[in-house]
């Protein structure tokens, strides 16, 4: 079910959270709100979740107008970045809740329930308590809980953020695989612009209480609709008024007309990638990322005297761009 | 490790001085002289009387306290209502005022020549020197204890489990029975105990509106000073060894209805 969000605004006190924001989800996409904090992601899902109200505009669910609903009338799943595990019911009795508050007869709520453990693949935890499950385990839970009562919405809320490097990657890596299963409509809300990058079809780039951008993934980092944007997908280079991704920066040994000198201050190593870290013309630092092949061929040690030229380089007309649509 | 046995030594210590040393006396000298006089002065009618009005006012004031407390732990911590702080204030107010005071007052308003106590007299409810204004002392002197049991609990457990409840589809009401609840339910058993403790033990404030009529209006705390008064050491032992029962009833029984640990 598609969700279409129109002049939505939300105000804390004197803190502006979501300004007049207007968002068309497709049905069965898989979308990421992506933003520093206190950008009003999260608000802008609690909103469409119902948790939170907006002072202005309306919020659509399929075809049903959600503003005048409260939660537990929207039918939408939500999972939050601290589990909000029910912390006195074991792990079947909190995915069963949905079912046994809509009164579903009790041999349909024991199978479906089996069914979700498998999916989640928490099978033999049933009968623990959240207390005893590790981080990633008891977000598997609580997504399995928020799948049981088939929502036609899914919003996730930092769902990974609380979760360690390893865990969040494989949490990732299953959301998606979820979801291209499913078909849920699914919105889900990070501060990672990898992330993002990596589960999402299409990335909202949040700032101040605004949409700055939306687009797939590859549109949005290699045409960034402003410097916020640009800074907030990655890594990035002023040189002058232009900017460069440290990957389009082009290391040479011997000058060739667009390049400029540079000398070599320091260099990482990260497996298979190497970063090094350069000082041009004497003035301004700039990074630049090699693969290791890359950086094998060319003398890279602190103090060499190297040069360098981008390869490619994006500028901004003016320093602060109206928020744009991509 | 002598250390801890030292910490250990003291804490008992302190704790059999203050607390087993005095019960074990009161047990010791209501058995002293066998168990019949102990019968004898707790199956007297007058004793029976001081029992069951004793409870009747317990189990009348309880509930009531633990279903407001509730309910005022829930404004404290959960809404954003305007005169919050007053309702604070006025939930610690019997903690502030003398038991003393408090039934005095009830008298002022609901006495024979209080701004009530005339009409309710007239109907047939005298409310001052009967049951009624035991109840409505007992109710004051123990309402702060749920509410204040409660709110750090509430504080606690935060929200997100009752908007995980809500976008799983579940009314505030359902909420809270299968949600809120139990979450708090040992800050509410802990508030019922301490509320049962001094609904019975109250002494002050009842003891100002009850008019003490020996057979009437005189529960089992007010007849232990009665009794110890009139040199009737039998029955005031006797009446305290109840006290001290129902307290222990009610901790087992609290206990009981909650066995469930936290997983």
């Amino acid at each position: 079910m598609a969700i279409s969000v129109q002049n939505v605004c939300k105000r804390f006190g004197d803190f502006v959270a979501l300004e007049d924001i207007a968002l068309e989800v497709p049905a069965g996409s898989l979308t990421a709100l992506l933003g520093p904090s206190g950008s009003g992601k999260s608000t802008l899902l609690r909103v469409i979740a119902g948790l939170e109200k907006a002072d202005s505009g309306d919020v659509f669910i399929g075809d049903i107008h959600a503003t005048p609903l409260p939660a537990h009338r929207r039918d939408v799943g939500f999972v939050f970045q601290h589990y909000a595990a029910f912390k006195h019911m074991t792990v079947a009795k909190n995915i069963a809740f949905g079912l046994e508050i809509r009164k579903r007869p009790r041999a349909e709520v024991a199978e479906r329930v089996d069914e979700l453990i498998k999916l989640v693949q928490l099978e033999g935890f049933g009968d623990r308590y959240p207390s005893q499950l590790s981080g990633g385990q008891r977000q598997r839970m609580a997504l399995a809980r928020a799948l049981a009562v088939e929502p036609e919405v899914l919003l996730l809320d930092e769902p990974f953020g609380a979760l360690d490097a390893r865990v969040r990657t494989e949490l990732r890596a299953w959301l998606r695989r979820l979801h291209d299963e499913m078909h849920v409509t699914t919105v889900f809300v990070t501060h990672d612009q990898e992330e993002a990058m990596e589960v999402a079809d299409t990335v909202v780039v949040m700032n101040r209480g605004r949409i700055v951008q939306e687009g797939n993934p590859q549109e949005v980092y290699d045409h960034p609709a402003d410097e916020f944007v640009m800074h907030f997908m990655g890594h990035v280079n002023l040189i002058g008024d232009a900017y460069v991704r440290p990957h389009d920066v082009e290391i040479r040994v011997e000058p060739n007309g667009t390049t400029s000198p540079a000398v070599v201050r320091r260099v990482l190593r990260l497996g298979a990638q190497v970063r090094v870290e350069l000082v041009v013309d004497g003035g301004e630092p700039v990074a630049a990322a090699l693969s290791r092949d890359e950086a094998d061929r060319l003398p890279l040690e602190p103090g060499e005297p190297v040069f360098v030229r981008p390869r490619r380089e994006r500028r901004f007309a003016e320093p602060e761009a109206e928020p744009a649509k991509a | 490790m002598i250390a801890r046995l030292t910490l250990r030594f003291v804490a008992l210590g302190y704790l059999g001085a203050l607390l087993l040393v005095p019960v074990g006396i009161i047990v010791w000298h209501t058995f002293s002289g066998g168990l019949g006089p102990v019968w004898d002065a707790i199956t007297a009618p007058e004793a029976v009387n001081a029992l069951k009005l004793t409870l009747e006012i317990a189990l009348v004031a309880v509930p009531l306290n633990t279903a407001f407390g509730i309910l005022a732990a829930l404004i404290l911590v959960r809404t954003n209502m305007p005169g919050k702080a007053l309702l604070s204030a006025l939930v610690d107010l019997p903690f502030a005022v003398s038991p003393v005071v408090i039934g005095f007052t009830l008298i002022l308003v609901y006495g024979q020549n209080g701004w009530f106590g005339a009409w309710f007299v007239d109907h047939g409810y005298p409310v001052i020197f009967s049951t009624p204004g035991m109840v409505l002392a007992t109710i004051f002197v123990s309402l702060p204890f749920v509410a204040r049991e409660v709110v750090p609990v509430l504080r606690e457990i935060g929200t997100e489990q009752e908007q995980a409840a809500a976008t799983l589809g579940a009314t505030p009401l359902q909420t809270f029975r299968r949600i809120t609840l139990p979450a708090i339910r040992w800050g509410v058993v802990y508030g019922v105990v301490l509320t049962t403790a001094r609904a019975i033990g109250e002494y002050g404030a009842v003891a100002v509106v009850s008019g003490k009529v020996i057979g009437q209006t005189q529960t089992l705390t007010l007849r232990v000073q009665q009794s110890y008064e009139n040199f009737d050491h039998a029955g005031a032992y006797a009446a305290a060894l109840e006290l001290a029962v129902i307290a222990l009833a009610t901790l087992f029984l609290m206990n009981l209805l909650h066995p469930r640990k936290d997983g």
